[in-house]
């Protein structure tokens, strides 16, 4: 896997990107909830003290006071880890920035199981189930560093509620720089006539690392990286159907409520073939390293591969 | 507006409340008609504000943090000539543009969409934060009921809006004692609340919420302290100015029958002659 072996962290693309961000725009206002070394925030309010605030260990107030910003003309990026903006303020984003529709990036960080050693505390895993439960929000999983500076940019540059889940550790790049992000388009990574296996975030890399050896015995591969979950591109869904007849999904969460339960949605409606699913299944994962995590909860290019052979023999 | 004019404005918006309340079926009067007078203070006497432009951006702001209480301020907000005074009929129906709790996408005048309570002050401070911000003067006022006061949220805000130095920034607790099941008092004691508050860093006042003088100058005081926000504790009745309706919790989350209201409105119309 040479050719995906260069790492980068989407965190520090983050807070990169908003230092950018913040020099174009002086409406651009970032909220954190005591996290800003992990969120990386802290880059961005080194450079803008004044368009900086630290909530505290404020999660919910933080949601409320985002909402009131961005009531007032402000774009507001408001980060925490992605467990605490999913799972401790549900309901204030639900009636502060998705029922009123209100212009605030939640750009939140940790998410999956690969936050690691800190535990099931500390992993969201039901992160997307949640967000994508909102009417009205953008919600993105982007497959890199690459695309994740493309994605915060676009969300900085469209009014509306967005989530958008980065990770702990570094991950490798499947992009490279001229990377041109659509917000609701899913990219074909790589072309393939036998089926097609849709992921998002770091079960891209791993989608990719698992064709190889497919391809080796005959049996071609279609991926597709789905950064944006909401709106979800149906159209790409129905044409892999169409084009593949036979579906694979993998992401980082648990087995309901995020990509695959959305794919099969639209499968089910559209176009019926064989699907197979990766996923964290329905349980919480422990402490450990993130790779060791991948490894024990079945998040591996093995377990795509293994998928990929099951479901087609269903063709 | 003279404080006279202001007693007989409190009084037609409490009117509205029992009307509007009793032709939807079900709505808040109790929370409603306790915080009748300070609502009344604020449409008819301190806020710059401009009913024509709603989305005005040197507006003061009210925030209802206290959601369940929208019925007085839509009848504030009609009163003022945000939508005609018809269109209260229309409260809870199916269409309207006044549902039973506030949503700031449907009606003018309208600042949060909120019922979930706890987190209007949150909400207050973001708006208060922007007017520094963007050097405007605009003032941002919040309503929150004191049952309220238990939500956690209402303390996380109220520790960051003191540590933010927010003196743009006035909330009113309507204390009127009584939350949705009893006294606040059996429920979920709040007392001291005064220091409660003082203790998290704010100017505390404390008033009868029902008498315009006390809310005036206790409106004008907030606007004068530096460097801290000012809560405004209102001592209230709730369902105050229908006898029945007065301290009992029952009139908290229900209407009025025809009957009733055909009472209370004959209660207030004898208030306002006197
Ligand atoms: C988070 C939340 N929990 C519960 C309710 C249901 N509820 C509506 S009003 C109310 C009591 C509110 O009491 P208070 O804040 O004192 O309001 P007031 O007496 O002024 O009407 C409750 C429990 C709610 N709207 N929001």
């Amino acid at each position: 896997m040479s050719e995906l072996m260069i790492e980068a962290s989407t965190r520090e693309t983050y807070g990169k990107t908003l230092v950018e961000l913040g020099k174009e725009n002086k409406d651009i206002i970032v909220l954190d909830a005591d996290l800003s070394p992990s969120t990386m925030t802290r880059l961005f309010a080194r450079e803008f003290p004044d368009h900086f605030f630290d909530c505290g260990l404020e999660e919910q107030n933080m949601i409320g006071i985002a909402a009131g910003l961005a009531a007032s003309g402000k774009t507001v990026f408001a980060s925490t880890f992605a467990v605490f903006a999913a799972c401790r303020c549900f309901d204030q984003v639900r009636m502060c920035l998705s029922q009123p529709k209100l212009n605030v990036k939640i750009v939140a960080t940790h998410g999956g199981i690969t936050a690691g050693e800190d535990g099931t505390s500390h992993q969201a895993i039901e992160d997307l189930a949640l967000y994508c439960s909102f009417p009205g929000f953008t919600v993105i999983v982007p497959a890199d560093a690459i695309e994740a500076a493309e994605a915060i940019k676009v969300a900085a540059n469209t009014y509306g509620p967005f989530y958008i889940r980065l990770s702990r550790p570094k991950t490798p790049l499947v992009y490279s720089e001229g990377y041109h992000f659509t917000l609701g388009k899913a990219v074909t990574m790589r072309e393939g006539k036998d089926i097609t296996i849709i992921a998002m975030g770091i079960m891209v890399a791993k989608a990719m690392e698992a064709s190889l050896p497919l391809a080796r015995q005959g049996i071609g591969c279609r991926i597709i990286n789905m950064p944006t979950l909401k709106p979800l591109d149906e159209e790409a869904i129905v044409r892999a159907a169409s084009e593949t007849g036979a579906i694979v999904v993998a992401e980082e969460h648990l087995a309901h409520g995020g990509l695959g339960s959305r794919v099969a949605q639209v499968i089910a409606k559209e176009k019926p073939v064989p699907m197979e699913f990766v996923n964290l299944k329905d349980r919480y994962a422990l402490s450990g390293k993130a790779e060791e995590l991948l490894e024990r909860y079945g998040l591996t290019a093995k377990a795509i591969e293994e998928a990929v052979r099951s479901v087609i023999q269903k063709k | 507006m003279e404080n006279t004019e202001l007693k007989e404005m409190a009084n037609k918006l409490r009117r509205h409340v029992i009307i509007m309340t009793a032709t939807a079926g079900s709505g808040h009067p109790g929370g409603s008609l306790s915080a009748a007078d300070i609502i009344t203070a604020l449409y008819f006497k301190v806020m710059r504000h401009n009913p024509g432009n709603p989305q005005w951006q040197d507006r003061d702001r009210f925030i209802l943090s206290k959601g369940h209480a929208a019925p007085v301020l839509y009848a504030a907000l009609a009163e003022s000539g945000y939508f005609p005074i018809e269109e209260l009929r229309t409260l809870r129906k199916l269409d309207s543009r006044l549902q039973g709790h506030t949503d700031r996408n449907l009606t003018p005048g309208v600042e949060m969409s909120a019922g979930s309570l706890g987190m209007g002050l949150s909400f207050a401070i973001g708006v208060a934060l922007a007017a520094r911000l963007n050097a405007k003067d605009y003032w941002t006022y919040v309503l929150l009921g004191d049952g309220e006061c238990q939500e956690g949220q209402t303390w996380e805000a109220a520790l960051s809006a003191a540590h933010f130095r927010l003196d743009n920034l006035t909330a009113i607790v309507d204390r009127n004692r009584i939350q949705l099941t009893g006294w606040t008092r059996d429920i979920m004691n709040l007392e001291p609340l005064s220091l409660k508050w003082q203790a998290f860093g704010w100017h505390v006042i404390e008033i009868n919420g029902h008498d315009f003088n006390q809310i005036l100058t206790a409106l004008e005081e907030a606007r004068k302290i530096k460097s801290q926000p000012t809560v405004v504790i209102a001592h209230t009745i709730k369902g105050k100015g229908v006898s029945f309706m007065e301290n009992n919790p029952a009139f908290h989350g229900k209407a009025p029958t025809l009957e009733e209201a055909e009472r209370a409105l004959k209660e207030l119309e004898r208030r306002e002659l006197r």
